[in-house]
């Protein structure tokens, strides 16, 4: 083949490779849109499922998402970020258990979320644990997630010059103040794009919710220790259901759904570059 | 640092103290539970394998694994029980099969194009916009799977059952081009422009110095990237559940319905199935079969990432 | 002062230097630091060995010596930041006044706090000036009384004027030598008696190194002050003691620095004992 032709086939071929991907994703929120916007309304934020779906809302199930975020904020940032600092300003690399420790969080970063949902799954039905309420799946998620929040905040950790540290600690500074005081003030950028982008994710996760109970039909609203369900979950209960009305209403928390996750993803975005350290 | 006698000396006069002060005291504290907070990622590890192997192993007790891994018919609430893994595991590759042959061209092909052909402006265009598909939820793309690409499949001819492996495959595949174009467009920022000037320089154009330089400079991380694909394929659960179906077949062919690995215990781990019976175990040895699958992937993958910045970091 | 003999260097760099001190007058001082036998290995590889002198207060002493001869190394030891380096072992005594800076009960971070450094890159905190100078005291507790400690940190530093009306703005908008002098007023924040210098001005323009150097001249007055140079003429400007180093192949084929000899700083440049100071000064070689 010629040099002309084979220039042109390889040009064609990046070129189908961007329109199936973007092409896709504008097709997917178009179609998204388009069933699911006639399902739109305040009954949707307002009103419990039911089994009439012009009665059905989806209210549990985004008030549980909502809960399930701040939970994730509360317990998945603070250990991340402290394993990350450990990691990075303490953790002797030439130890053998450090370096297991590192070995294990990329692992568990590739591990499927199905298999976390597993785990959680065994303890509940051993009786340990608080049982299958809205905070073990909190709990689970916090896990999924968590080692991508620890490798985030590794690398925004990282990113700090050394000429910072040891200007603290000549200074008279303990090796906690210069952390507390310099290192992590300029890692939050870093470590609030990689969190954010964490939580979007596990928002949006399904599989481990289904394996420790997140009930698929919760008609009243979530408490913290009671029985659960959560956004994508519903949204799968009403795409199981052959009424068309259903499938208009999965569409239509599709959206709402997607307006909550990326939108966080934006804010994440936004965050990494309006405060982009310049060193 | 040594400690040692203190030689005779007229040093100066001035007293200095210069024990420890208050400040240090929480010092050790402070390490002890920065550390505590770390146990935590050992402490999932642990948990996962183990909430994995005692159910398994107690399985495997009762159900002969030669059978397990062998047996084609899958069929572990009927009775008679039959407990062959075989379909769910064909399963699982026909759908990882034609998502691979989706995300890995079109992957690459992103990934080529982002990082040796656009401009700045395209750039920061696109790459938003890869983020923003790798943020869609899978339980969207289920949906999306079921009620636009199977539809649209049979609208062009193709005759595929409602749920099919074929659409889920596909949706899949897109779902997983984020995955292979960021990573294989880190590998190739990572090759020295050195590298691209030294062929441009003997008369190479883009195409050339893409394909014969940069892309062997970055294949170990390109590669990586596609072994991640493959183990975020065989893990995915939401789109084959929605969209693939939950009848396990024995089946090479992608327009027929199917049961992967993952779609089985989502759907059987939500059921009522009670627990403590060897029906109930099935859910851990299949995972355990899932878990053991990726994390051979993994290990793979994360090698393959090492060697690549140890050449070019 | 003692009569100059007849001088091997330029006599005009001479006057500079008269402004210094006598030897017998300096050693009369009160001995800030006392250094014998000092030795640094980094696992298992020998830096430096073998160093003994002293440092006395209200002075400038300089190190010189070609690259490699363990300068950096040295200085390093004043402020026990060499603890910060796994597998970097002290061998010696060092002396802080009276006490023993090695010795087992002492807290490097205690150290610090006295021991003040400035390093070759300037490196201000990403934060406004105040909070720069602010640091030190803060880490400390002294709270009360911050503003006028910024304030006379500035002033000693000679960055009071250009910097009283940009407290709150980012140190890294500063110039390179303004961001140096930002670095001297935040050591001195911490009210130390001494302030080690590595290579201060290596990274300025002339005039801005000219400026660290006055500085120099002037905090003396108040502080000790020990200061790495690889520029002879900057040694002879400024100090008043100066330590040249060298490097000496041992049998096994490494190498280490060594003190080769220590006086004041005209006898260094003027009448230097050892051959190897005068082939250095003389330009002969380094």
């Amino acid at each position: 083949m010629s040099r002309q032709w084979k220039s042109r086939l390889f040009v064609g071929t990046m070129v189908l490779s961007l329109a199936v991907s973007f092409g896709t994703l504008g097709w997917l929120l178009v179609t998204t849109l388009i069933h699911g916007l006639p399902g739109i309304s305040w009954r949707l934020f307002t009103a419990p499922p039911s089994t009439v779906p012009e009665e059905a809302g989806a209210r549990p199930a985004i008030l549980a998402t909502v809960y399930i975020a701040v939970l994730l904020l509360a317990m998945c940032v603070p250990v991340g970020v402290a394993t990350a600092i450990y990691l990075e300003e303490y953790a002797r690399k030439e130890r053998w258990y450090n370096r297991v420790l590192e070995v294990n969080i990329q692992n568990l970063a590739a591990v499927p979320a199905i298999v976390y949902g597993i785990l959680g799954l065994a303890f509940i039905v051993r009786g340990i644990g608080v049982g299958r309420v809205l905070f073990a799946g909190a709990l689970i998620l916090t896990l999924v997630v968590l080692p991508t929040v620890i490798i985030a905040s590794r690398e925004a950790i990282r990113a700090v010059p050394d000429s910072i540290r040891q200007g603290g600690l000549a200074l008279g500074a303990t090796k906690w103040q210069m952390i507390w005081r310099q290192v992590l003030p300029a890692s939050i950028p870093g470590i609030a794009t990689g969190s954010i982008l964490a939580l979007s994710r596990a928002v949006g996760e399904t599989a481990p919710l289904l394996l420790i109970g997140a009930l698929q039909y919760v008609a009243f609203d979530p408490t913290l220790f009671g029985a659960f369900t959560a956004l994508p979950v519903q949204i799968y209960t009403w795409v199981k259901l052959p009424d068309p009305a259903f499938q208009t209403l999965a569409a239509a928390a599709i959206i709402v759904l997607l307006v909550i996750v990326l939108g966080m993803n934006a804010l994440a975005i936004f965050v990494r570059n309006r405060y982009r350290q310049r060193w | 640092m040594t400690a040692h006698e203190i030689t005779a000396g007229d040093v100066g006069v001035t007293p200095v103290d210069l024990r420890q002060s208050k400040r240090r005291l929480g010092e050790g504290l402070i390490r002890l539970s920065l550390a505590l907070c770390a146990l935590v990622s050992v402490l999932t590890t642990v948990g996962i394998v183990a909430s994995l192997l005692e159910p398994a192993l107690e399985f495997f007790a009762e159900v002969n694994p030669v059978d397990f891994f062998t047996g084609t018919n899958w069929a572990p609430l009927f009775e008679p029980a039959s407990f062959g893994v075989v379909p769910l595991i064909a399963a699982t590759f026909v759908v990882t099969f034609w998502a691979l042959l989706v995300a890995i061209p079109c992957g690459l092909g992103t990934a080529i194009f982002l990082s040796e052909f656009a401009s700045p402006r395209a750039r920061d265009a696109l790459k938003p916009a890869l983020e923003l598909l790798a943020g869609i939820p899978t339980v969207v793309y289920g949906y999306f799977a079921l009620t636009a690409v199977t539809p649209l499949l049979r609208d062009i001819g193709i005759q595929v059952e409602i749920f099919n492996a074929l659409s889920g495959g596909l949706v899949i595949g897109v779902m997983l081009i984020p995955t292979v174009a960021s990573l294989s467009e880190d590998a190739m920022s990572a090759v020295p422009q050195a590298l691209r000037d030294g062929s441009y320089g003997l008369g190479a154009d883009r195409l050339q110095t893409s394909l014969r330089v940069v892309v062997p400079a970055a294949l170990s991380g390109i590669i990586a990237s596609f072994v991640l694909a493959v183990s975020r394929a065989v893990g995915e659960t939401m789109i084959v559940l929605i969209a693939v179906g939950q009848l396990p077949a024995l089946d090479v062919d992608p327009r027929a319905t199917m049961e992967t690995l993952t779609a089985f215990i989502g759907a059987t781990g939500n059921g009522d199935v009670p627990t403590g019976t060897t029906e109930y175990k099935t859910i851990f040895a299949v995972g355990l079969t899932l878990f053991v699958l990726t994390l051979v992937m993994n290990v793979i993958s994360i090698r393959l990432v090492r060697k690549f910045r140890e050449e070019y970091e | 002062m003692t009569e100059m003999e007849t001088p091997s260097i330029d006599s005009s760099r001479i006057a500079e230097i008269s402004l210094s001190s006598s030897r017998e007058e300096i050693e009369r001082r009160e001995k800030v630091f006392a250094v014998e036998n000092l030795g640094v290995a980094y696992s298992g590889n020998v830096a430096l060995a073998g160093v003994t002198m002293n440092v006395y207060a209200n002075t400038v002493t300089a190190f010189i010596g070609p690259s490699g001869c363990g300068k950096s190394t040295y200085i390093r030891c004043f402020n026990r930041m060499n603890d910060l380096i796994v597998g970097a072992v002290v061998s010696g005594t060092v002396r802080y006044h009276s006490s023993d800076l090695y010795g087992r009960d002492v807290d490097p971070v205690e150290v610090r706090r006295r021991v003040g450094m400035v390093f070759q890159k300037p490196n201000p905190f990403p934060k406004s000036i105040y909070d720069n100078v602010a640091f030190g005291p803060r880490v400390l507790g002294w709270k009360k009384g911050l503003d006028e400690r910024v304030e006379r940190s500035l002033r000693q530093a000679a960055l009071w004027d250009e910097a009283k009306d940009r407290l709150s703005e980012s140190a890294l908008d500063l110039s390179g030598g303004q961001q140096q002098r930002l670095c001297i007023a935040r050591a001195l924040a911490t009210e130390p008696d001494v302030i080690l210098m590595d290579e201060p001005a290596s990274a300025l323009d002339p005039i801005a190194t000219a400026r660290i150097e006055d500085l120099m001249h002037d905090l003396k007055r108040e502080y000790t002050i020990i200061v790495v140079t690889h520029n002879m003429q900057q040694a002879a400007r400024v100090a008043d003691m100066t330590a040249f180093f060298s490097v000496e192949t041992r049998e096994d084929g490494g190498r280490h620095g060594v003190l080769v000899e220590v006086d004041a700083t005209t006898k260094i440049f003027t009448q230097p004992t050892d051959r190897r100071t005068e082939d250095y000064v003389t330009g002969r070689f380094g």
